[in-house]
């Protein structure tokens, strides 16, 4: 960082009233403000996750010293090992991923004919059909939560991770959204062309549109996986048996039961933030493609 | 859209409707049959039966008994239920603005050009990706009252140590400022929204003598104010629904939540509690539907009122 120099030349044309260079100044001045209060508000967004470290790495006692040590004085990493012995932790993991494996699967098929439907193909009634299917993203959950849990009672889903899975195969009307938007902005000429050549729909979906949606489909996969893994209602209501917990559920739950071992559930929840931000780095781009879609367009 | 429309074989029309248009319909109503069924299977038939549950006794085990207006009126003199509605409104109504508000200001300080925007841009994003129990066991221990280091550095600027998760004073003041922690996704969606708006609309507006305040007032804020528009509503809606951030502070073994003297019970906790701790099903129905209707009330005056202040420019698409 240049900024000390740049501040004593800021200093040196404002004392020489530069008037010419007035603007200039004022700008810089700004940056500088924008810099400090970002910087300010990035240490605090950071400061959690670090407190989320560090308490990992110490010990018991350490945990409840005071005042409170900044850095583990002897880091214990073996807490890493017992967290996932304390809580049936990999256990818990499978179950996340396979229930998010399954929905993002289901999500994808479904979500990707749905848009296509309301997207590339022109039927009397689409639109009007599209705002009712976009407006039941304002339904509350709650509303549907408990003739749902009855119906799955019925049918012998509770306990098991169908009533998590399943829906995902019906479509997402928040996805469906994002991808029609995109499919809305590949030109017509394209399908026309491939309809000459006697492709039917399904063929213009899978070898036209389809490579040109991957993108998108990688930002909606992604965006349904952070879901699932954060999900805590659903689990909660529907995953009675603790065999088939998920690691949102499980560790509340663990450390509802057992107390807080602090230092172990903070290595528990740091092992369970890593898949999630190993993600987010490999990914960056396509988050932050998703978030410009979703948000922008809207 | 013109070399559509010429490329188009000639339509050969019956009853007004071209054999095209019905070919397309068919195709098009295929295609969307998952969004339709999983309407009617998991959205429509389930709000007509909760409906109907609201007026019934209904505890899963025994069939359900009609019992008219009762739960309603139950409702109505039931102490927890206002406790829990109005702190679910001081959520939408207080915490809401205060969110979007530091958010627009923390995108308009990262949209200034300034360098390392990458970094801070993924500062602010990861907390919203991680798994909120995660995160919330720290935060937990942040605010413990006794240990917690929050109170520690509070006091070295001479600040008595709070009972952040303790004192019904200050749970929903914990809970807001962890909740800004976890929505910093919407600092993004703005900071996109503040890059696509046109630079020769402001270079323009200075031209003419526009001062920076001039500048956002007219041009900034009115262009972006569609993003704003559907980050109330998403949020609005996350707000009233708002459950697992509290529980996951407050809950304790024996399933009780809600924080000292309920002061964060908030409407979904109640509701989930009396349906799946109590099996008082018809009566979290009948509450479902008052935040249903409330929902209902507060999303369609928005939309009323976007029209005078939501701007949008006429697109081609």
């Amino acid at each position: 960082m240049a900024s000390t120099q740049t501040f004593s030349n800021n200093l040196r044309l404002f004392v020489a009233g530069d008037w010419q260079h007035n603007r200039l100044i004022q700008e810089r001045i700004k940056k500088g403000i924008a810099y400090i209060i970002c910087t300010l508000m990035a240490v605090i967004y950071v400061f959690p996750l670090y407190w989320l470290l560090t308490t990992a790495l110490k010990t018991d006692a350490e945990v409840f010293q005071l005042p409170p040590t900044f850095l583990p004085v002897d880091p214990q990493w073996q807490n890493f090992q017992a967290a996932t012995e304390y809580i049936p932790f990999w256990l818990y993991m499978g179950n996340t991923l396979i229930i998010a494996v399954l929905t993002i699967i289901g999500t994808l098929v479904s979500c990707t004919l749905i848009a296509y439907g309301f997207a590339r193909i022109k039927w009397p009634g689409r639109n009007v059909l599209f705002i009712v299917y976009l407006s039941t993203i304002m339904l509350p959950t709650q509303v549907t939560m408990i003739p749902l849990y009855i119906i799955y009672r019925q049918m012998g889903w509770i306990g098991t991770f169908m009533p998590l899975i399943v829906p995902s195969f019906f479509g997402n009307a928040l996805f469906v959204f994002l991808l029609r938007q995109f499919l809305m902005t590949i030109p017509a000429e394209l399908s026309e062309a491939a309809k000459i050549d006697g492709a039917s729909e399904v063929g213009i979906l899978r070898h036209v549109m389809l490579p040109l949606l991957r993108p998108a489909l990688a930002t909606v996969a992604l965006f349904t996986f952070v879901n699932v893994y954060r999900d805590f209602l659903g689990p909660l209501i529907y995953l009675s048996d603790q065999n088939q917990w998920t690691i949102s559920l499980g560790l509340k739950l663990f450390q509802n039961m057992y107390g807080a071992q602090w230092q172990l559930m903070m290595a528990a929840s740091t092992l369970a933030m890593v898949p999630i931000i190993v993600l987010f780095f490999f990914t960056q781009k396509t988050f932050v493609e998703g978030i410009s879609l979703t948000g922008i367009k809207g | 859209m013109t070399t559509l429309i010429a490329k188009s074989p000639p339509a050969r029309r019956r009853w007004g409707v071209s054999r095209l248009q019905r070919r397309n319909l068919m195709i098009g109503l295929l295609f969307i049959s998952p969004a339709i069924i999983g309407m009617a299977l998991f959205t429509i038939v389930p709000m007509l039966q909760s409906l109907y549950y609201s007026f019934t006794d209904y505890n899963i085990l025994q069939p359900p008994y009609w019992v008219g207006l009762e739960n309603y009126e139950d409702l109505f003199d039931d102490r927890v239920f206002w406790i829990g509605l109005s702190n679910t409104l001081i959520m939408v109504f207080l915490a809401l603005p205060l969110h979007i508000v530091f958010n627009l200001v923390m995108a308009f300080l990262l949209n200034s050009k300034i360098r390392g925007l990458a970094i801070y841009r993924t500062i602010f994003y990861i907390p919203s990706i991680t798994p909120v129990v995660a995160s919330a066991i720290v935060w937990m221990w942040i605010f413990n009252g006794q240990y917690g280091v929050l109170n520690e550095i509070l006091g070295w600027f001479g600040i008595q140590p709070i009972g952040w998760l303790t004192d019904p004073d200050w749970v929903k003041p914990a809970l807001i400022f962890m909740g800004a922690w976890f929505g910093g996704n919407t600092i993004l969606i703005y900071l996109a929204g503040l890059q696509e708006v046109p630079a020769d609309l402001i270079e323009s507006a200075e031209l003419d003598g526009a001062n920076a305040w001039q500048k956002t007032w007219s041009i900034t804020l009115p262009m972006i104010s569609p993003v704003i528009f559907y980050t109330i509503i998403i949020n609005i809606i996350g707000y009233f629904q708002y459950f697992t951030e509290a529980w996951v502070m407050t809950a304790n073994r024996e399933g009780a939540a809600g924080g000292p003297a309920n002061s964060a019970m908030f409407y979904s906790m109640y509701l989930y509690q009396n349906a799946f701790q109590q099996l008082k099903m018809g009566y979290a129905s009948a509450m479902a539907w008052i935040l249903f209707v409330i929902v209902l009330i507060v999303t369609a005056l928005l939309f009323f009122t976007s029209r005078y202040w939501v701007y949008y420019r006429s697109e081609d698409n």
